[in-house]
C-alpha cells in the first residue's frame, strides 16, 4: 500500500477497495514505526487524520469527491494550519498554533486531502540539509543501509525524506533557492518548484518573499501534476499571486516529447561537477533525444554570479521579514526582560539559530546607511541580467537540463561548520528563483547508491510541459521507482 | 571585505539580536566570508540595468477601500506571551 501513487491510492478510494480511514491508519502507523530513523516529522495529527478521512468517506459516500477525496499527504511545517502547532522548524515558533489556515492549507483541506502532520525543515528555511531545525536534523532514508547518516538536502529535507521513505504518498513544499529541488534530488523523489507568484504564499511564513514560492513533492510527476492542481491559482490575498488561470496540469501528461528542444547551459556541466554525476545527467538526456527531443548547448553567462547575488537579496528580505519576531505579539519571549530592548535582544538571540541569525545580520548590513546601493540595487541589477540570460535562452529552446545538485547526498556535519560552503549546494539551483522561472527534480539515476536528480527548467507558466517532460521520462525509466532500503 | 568588530555591535543593535562577547569573533570571520562571495557583485557591468524587484514586473494591487477582516483579537490575544485586558503587555517603557 504504501509504495502507491496519489493517482493510484485515488483510484482505489474511487472503486471502493479501500476506505481513508484504513489507508490514513496505516500511514499512521507506519510513520509511528519508521519515523524514529528519518526524524521527517515535527508534529503528526493523528486525531484530526482520522476525523478527516472519515469526513472524507462519507463525502465519497456522498458521491462528491475530488481525487484527492480522502488521500492522505503532509504539510511542510511553513504553512499555517489553523489549530495545529506551525513551528517553521524554530524555537521561536516552537508553540506557535496559528489561528488561520494558508491558502495552501485550505485548498487540500477544500479537496478533502488528509493531512497527516508537519513536516521538518531548515530554520526559516534557511538552509540545504535539515540539519539547523530546532526539533533536530531529519536523516536521508538513502545511505542508511551502507550505515551512514546522510542529510536529505533542505530546507525541505523533512517532506523528501517522508516522500521518500513511503511514509507519506506526496507532500507540500516551498522554494526560496532551491528547497524544493535539491531535497527531492537528494532523496530520490520528484519535486517542482512553479512560476513565482503560481502558487499563493498567503500563510506560508516568510523567507525571502520576492523569491518564496510554494511547490510540490512526491514520486511521480503524475502525483506532482495532482498536487499543483490544488495549490496553482489567484489569490488576493497574496499581493504577488499572478492573476492568470492554472490549467488541468494532469492533461497534458501524455502529450509525445517529439520536437522538443532541449538546451544544456554550458556553464551547469563545469568542473564543479563530478565526472560519475554528469555521467547520469547526460545518460537521462540521451534518453530524451530517444524520445525525440534535439539536444543543443545554451549559455547562461551570468549564472556564475547567482549566488553572490542571492545571498544580498535573500538575507536582505529576511532581515525585514523576521523582524515581526520581537516576543511581542506571538511565538517566544525571553523570561524576565529587564526593559523593551532587553525582551527584544534577548528574544531573538535565544529564540533564533545560528544560521538564521547570521542571514538576519548579513541582510541588515547590506540595507543598512551607506550599503544600499552597493550590496542590494546592486544584486536587483545583477537579478535581472541573470533573468535576461533566461529569457534569452527560452527563445532558442523549451527547456533547460541540468544537474540539480553538484553532488549527491553528503554525511550529517560535513558542511556545517562553513556556512559558504554549505551555500554552494544550491550553485544550479539559486538562479531559477531569481529569475522566477518554473523547475523539477527528476530522479535520474544513482551514484555510489545515492540518488541523482535531473532538473528540468521551463519558461515562465510552462509547468505543464515540465511536468509532460517528466512524466514521459518516467514512463521509459524507473529510477522514481526505487525504494530506499 | 572584512567587517569589523565595531560593525558587528552596530549591525547586532540595528538588527535587535543580543550579541555575545565570545560570539563576535566567529561573527567576524562569517560574516565577512560571506561578504567576500558577495563581492563578486562588484565584477558585473550593470550600468543601465534596471533593478529587478518582482521577476515578472508586477505592481501591487490596490483593492476597495472596505472592511473585509473580521475580528479576532480573541484568537490572536490567545497565543499571545501575556496580554491584559485586550491589550499585549511588554516591560514598562515610561517611567
Amino acid at each position: 500500500m504504501h509504495n502507491k501513487s496519489v493517482a493510484e491510492l485515488s483510484r482505489e478510494l474511487e472503486r471502493g477497495e479501500i476506505s481513508s480511514v484504513e489507508l490514513t491508519q496505516q500511514f499512521l502507523d507506519r510513520i509511528k514505526q519508521e519515523d524514529g530513523r528519518f526524524n521527517s516529522f515535527i508534529t503528526v495529527t493523528q486525531e484530526q487524520a482520522l476525523a478527516d478521512a472519515k469526513a472524507a468517506d462519507e463525502q465519497r459516500a456522498a458521491g462528491d469527491a475530488t481525487p484527492w477525496t480522502g488521500v492522505p499527504f503532509a504539510h511542510k511545517d511553513i504553512f499555517c494550519t489553523n489549530g495545529v502547532r506551525t513551528t517553521c522548524g524554530s524555537k521561536m515558533l516552537a508553540n506557535f498554533v496559528p489561528p488561520y489556515d494558508a491558502t495552501v492549507t485550505e485548498n487540500f483541506r477544500k479537496a478533502g486531502a488528509v493531512c497527516l502532520g508537519k513536516t521538518n525543515m531548515d530554520e526559516f528555511a534557511m538552509g540545504s540539509s535539515t540539519e539547523s531545525s530546532y526539533f533536530g536534523a531529519t536523516t536521508n532514508p538513502w545511505g542508511l543501509s551502507q550505515g551512514d547518516k546522510r542529510v536529505p538536502g533542505g530546507s525541505s529535507g523533512g517532506s523528501a525524506a517522508a516522500v521518500a521513505a513511503r511514509l507519506v504518498p506526496a507532500a507540500t513544499a516551498t522554494d526560496t533557492g532551491g528547497s524544493i529541488r535539491q531535497p527531492a534530488a537528494l532523496c530520490g523523489i520528484t519535486g517542482l518548484k512553479p512560476t513565482y507568484g503560481r502558487v499563493s504564499r498567503y500563510g506560508m511564513i516568510a523567507f525571502a518573499s520576492s523569491l518564496d514560492q510554494g511547490g510540490t513533492m512526491a514520486r511521480t510527476a503524475e502525483d506532482n501534476a495532482l498536487m499543483l492542481n490544488v495549490m496553482a491559482g489567484f489569490d488576493p490575498k497574496d499581493s504577488t499571486s499572478i492573476d492568470r488561470d492554472a490549467p488541468d496540469y494532469t492533461a497534458t501528461l501524455n502529450e509525445p516529447l517529439k520536437g522538443l528542444r532541449i538546451g544544456l547551459p554550458k556553464e551547469y556541466f563545469s568542473d564543479q561537477l563530478s565526472p560519475a554525476m554528469e555521467e547520469q545527467v547526460r545518460n537521462a538526456v540521451k534518453e530524451y533525444e530517444k524520445l525525440g527531443a534535439t539536444v543543443k548547448e545554451v549559455s547562461l553567462p551570468n549564472a556564475k554570479l547567482a549566488i553572490a547575488a542571492y545571498y544580498v537579496i535573500a538575507p536582505a528580505e529576511a532581515s525585514a521579514n523576521l523582524s515581526r519576531f520581537d516576543g511581542a505579539r506571538y511565538g517566544y519571549r525571553c523570561d524576565d526582560p529587564k526593559d523593551l530592548m532587553d525582551m527584544y535582544t534577548r528574544t531573538r538571540a535565544e529564540g533564533f539559530g545560528t544560521e538564521v541569525k547570521r542571514r538576519i545580520l548579513v541582510g541588515t548590513y547590506a540595507l543598512s546607511a551607506g550599503y544600499f546601493d552597493a550590496y542590494y540595487l546592486k544584486a536587483q541589477k545583477v537579478r535581472r541580467l541573470i533573468q535576461q540570460d533566461f529569457i534569452n535562452a527560452f527563445k532558442e529552446v523549451d527547456v533547460l537540463m541540468s544537474p540539480t545538485s553538484p553532488s549527491p547526498a553528503f554525511v550529517q556535519g560535513e558542511k556545517t561548520n562553513d556556512p559558504v560552503t554549505m551555500y554552494l549546494e544550491d550553485i544550479f539551483t539559486i538562479a531559477i528563483n531569481l529569475a522566477g522561472v518554473p523547475a523539477m527534480s527528476v530522479p535520474a539515476g544513482f551514484v555510489d547508491g545515492l540518488p541523482v536528480g535531473l532538473q528540468i527548467i521551463g519558461d515562465y507558466f510552462s509547468e505543464a510541459r515540465l511536468l509532460n517532460a517528466a512524466h514521459q521520462f518516467q514512463q521509459v525509466t524507473d529510477w522514481h521507482q526505487r525504494e530506499p532500503q | 571585505m572584512t567587517i569589523s568588530r565595531k560593525d558587528i555591535e552596530k549591525v547586532a543593535v540595528l538588527a535587535r539580536i543580543r550579541v555575545d562577547e565570545e560570539q563576535v569573533s566567529a561573527l567576524e570571520k562569517d560574516l565577512g566570508n560571506i561578504l567576500d562571495l558577495v563581492d563578486q557583485l562588484g565584477a558585473a557591468d550593470t550600468a543601465n540595468v534596471e533593478p529587478l524587484a518582482h521577476p515578472l514586473d508586477a505592481v501591487q494591487r490596490l483593492r476597495k477601500d472596505e472592511v473585509t477582516e473580521t475580528n479576532q483579537r480573541e484568537a490572536f490575544q490567545a497565543i499571545a506571551p501575556a496580554t491584559e485586558d485586550g491589550l499585549y503587555l511588554v516591560p514598562r517603557v515610561i517611567e
